[in-house]
């Protein structure tokens, strides 16, 4: 899970062109959205489509989309749960 | 201020080839908007409102050989061609500008497949201008507006604009987008595409759909030219959220500005052409904008359900419907609207109605923070 | 007001590697490419806006040149009063293609929202009113050279007419290797200062050809 869990903070500032921040500093429990990071909408758009290209797992609706991008820990269990990671 | 009449007009999508056969389907309460399979544009099949290709290439076939021409060139061409038609004005002069209004354009050639795809300068836009300028032997360039989903009604406010210098008799508007693979993937990417035609202000609206079409306006500062009602351009302003590039404003801060200028100072509106296209956040936005503005009475409509989202066409095509309407007395229902779907009440057409309609506001909103709006009167 | 009393009262050119601001060199870069040398310039003007990151190559243009002209100065005018009214030639072709590789391969079909949103010129503009809270008129256009004619004949109506007060305007191009950024910021003012010159054709053609 650790090493997943790294990964996929590489992952994401390298999708959502986040330049100016490390992986050491995002805390994978913090919220994605709103607060923590801060994403916006498109953010989330393209987090959608990092999962489907990395992990080949398509979000079924609005709704799980919120629950699995809610951090990055439950991005990675999501991910875990799916057999993929 | 110098008046801008409205001279003669057109329209060619799924729905017809002129204004009177797109009125008629309209009235006839039928959506242009249809499941294609088409693996060309997309891996699944797609809804969509598209025109009638061999339709529009038989047509074009009587000004020039179509092979030689894009997709994209022969709506405008025909459009155009169809607007003129109806009108005597000569487009040669100094005095006549055309005004083209796109987002994309001739985008399909950067596809591999595209007939046209080895001609590396026919995605340009100003290179589109030139071909038009060439074809109808005009004495300016025309001018290119692309800003989003906008670019209608911002084409015709300028256009307005420019026969109020004096310096033009007339301005020819003309717009025209595609339904291409390579929009149909964005908005895809975007997940704001719905399944079945599109459900503007409705309850249970999930998404916009794509529409392909091409409409033309001709502006004139000759009395004599304007049909029944001699309905005339007031005025019309853009403005920006300046809150995302591509949600719209919470509080319709944009929209709002514009509706408050193009009202100004105490005008009243008989009906509202919205923007309407259907997904969750632009209809809330826009009930908010047209509550905060105090318009919550006034009848508005959507004509995305019949046409789909035509981009770069959407606010010419829906500003003739919107003349149409003024000619007529006629309110058209949005098509696809059921039930309220917004947290602001407004006063959604949901039958065809009889009503006099003497001042009709046009309002749009486009990725990228910007919002237009646009006064039409009798 | 008259047209006698319109100002450019700022002005700032990016092109081979450097920038000035009202004729004077501010920044000489050392990245040849486009990008690279946006980027070494917003660091090198201690620009604090993680959002230029995600901006396409013409985004980074126009945030930037925005940005010198109006991070030293107060705003000349209300935000719902300043207008952007600008033109290129290209729209936003490099980011056109870009969408349009990710599209061209059915195995590996993932086109971005990210990447789409900027496949449209007017986005430069949605860029700078976010950064700049500016909510005035604005406007694209396309054309095939910068045109200083029909800028200044346009430009002029719009603040004559009080559609704006102020107006940033100007030639945003970046294309491939090349890019072109000259931004003007037009203002009605009564009286001349150090750095204000008129806002007429010769004066744009003059500034531009620099």
């Amino acid at each position: 899970m650790e090493q997943l869990i790294a990964k996929l903070k590489a992952e994401i500032i390298d999708a959502l062109n986040l330049t100016e921040i490390t992986p050491e500093s995002i805390n994978e429990n913090e919220p994605l959205f709103v607060e923590g990071l801060g994403l916006d909408s498109i953010d989330a758009l393209e987090l959608i489509v990092l999962l489907e290209k990395k992990y080949g797992l398509k979000l079924g609706t609005a709704e799980e989309g919120k629950k699995v991008l809610r951090s990055v820990k439950s991005m990675a269990e999501f991910i875990r749960a799916n057999n993929k990671g | 201020m110098k008046p801008v009449y409205l001279a003669s007009d057109n329209i060619i999508s799924s729905l017809g080839f002129n204004t009177d056969e797109n009125a008629r389907a309209i009235t006839q309460g039928q959506t242009g908007i249809k499941l294609h399979n088409d693996a060309r544009l997309a891996p699944v099949p797609f809804w969509a409102s598209v025109s009638d290709h061999d339709r529009l290439s038989q047509g074009f076939s009587q000004y020039a050989d179509p092979s030689h021409y894009s997709l994209f060139e022969q709506l405008v061409i025909s459009s155009v061609k169809d607007a003129l038609s109806k009108t005597g004005i000569v487009v040669q002069s100094e005095r006549t500008l055309f005004i083209l209004s796109t987002t994309k354009g001739n985008i399909d050639v950067l596809d591999p497949d595209n007939a046209f795809h080895n001609d590396p300068s026919r995605m340009y836009l100003w290179n589109t201008a030139r071909l038009i300028q060439n074809f109808f032997k005009l004495f300016h360039t025309p001018v290119v507006v692309s800003n989003a989903c906008i670019s209608g009604v911002l084409a015709v406010l300028i256009g307005a604009r420019m026969i109020r210098t004096g310096k033009f008799d007339h301005v020819v508007v003309t717009g025209a987008d595609l339904v291409t693979e390579f929009v149909l993937s964005g908005f895809n990417s975007f997940l704001s595409l719905c399944e079945g035609p599109c459900k503007p202000f409705d309850k249970n609206r999930t998404g916009l759909s794509l529409g392909e079409a091409a409409g033309t306006i001709v502006l004139t500062a000759d009395r004599k030219l304007t049909g029944k009602d001699e309905l005339q351009v007031r005025n019309g302003f853009s403005s920006n959220d300046a809150n995302h590039i591509s949600g719209p404003s919470r509080t319709g801060e944009g929209l709002y500005i514009v509706i408050k200028k193009v009202l100004e100072p105490d005008r009243n509106v008989d009906y509202i052409s919205a923007h309407g296209t259907a997904t969750p956040y632009n209809d809330e936005m826009e009930s908010i904008a047209l509550s905060r503005a105090g318009l919550s009475a006034v009848p508005v409509n959507s004509f995305k359900g019949y046409w789909g989202h035509t981009l770069g066409a959407a606010g010419i095509i829906e500003i003739v419907a919107g003349m149409y309407s003024m000619r007529n007395n006629i309110l058209f229902k949005t098509l696809g609207y059921a039930e309220p779907g917004t947290s602001q009440p407004i006063s959604v057409i949901d039958h065809n109605t009889k009503s006099p309609v003497n001042t009709f506001l046009k309002i749009a909103s486009g990725f990228g923070g910007s919002n237009a709006s646009l006064v039409i009167t009798k | 007001m008259s047209r006698m009393n319109f100002h450019i009262s700022d002005y700032c050119l990016i092109r081979h590697q450097k920038i000035f601001r009202k004729g004077e060199l501010l920044f000489t870069g050392t990245e040849q490419k486009p990008v690279p040398f946006f980027t070494e310039a917003y660091k090198h003007f201690g620009i604090n806006y993680p959002k230029f990151y995600k901006m396409d190559s013409l985004c980074k243009l126009g945030l930037l040149a925005s940005e010198i002209i109006l991070q030293a100065k107060d705003m000349p005018c209300r935000g719902e009063d300043i207008g952007i009214i600008l033109y290129n030639a290209a729209s936003s072709a490099d980011t056109d293609r870009v969408h349009q590789r990710s599209i061209s391969d059915r195995e590996t079909y993932f086109p971005s929202p990210s990447i789409f949103v900027y496949t449209l010129p007017n986005i430069v503009i949605g860029e700078i009113c976010i950064r700049q809270k500016i909510f005035g008129e604005s406007t694209f256009f396309i054309s095939e050279k910068f045109d200083p004619h029909s800028l200044y004949e346009y430009v002029s109506q719009l603040l004559e007419e009080n559609v704006m007060e102020c107006c940033l305007t100007g030639w945003l191009e970046c294309e491939g290797d090349n890019y072109d950024g000259a931004l003007f910021m037009v203002e009605k003012c009564t009286t001349i200062e150090d750095g204000i010159v008129n806002f007429d054709e010769e004066k744009i053609k003059e500034i531009y050809s620099q």
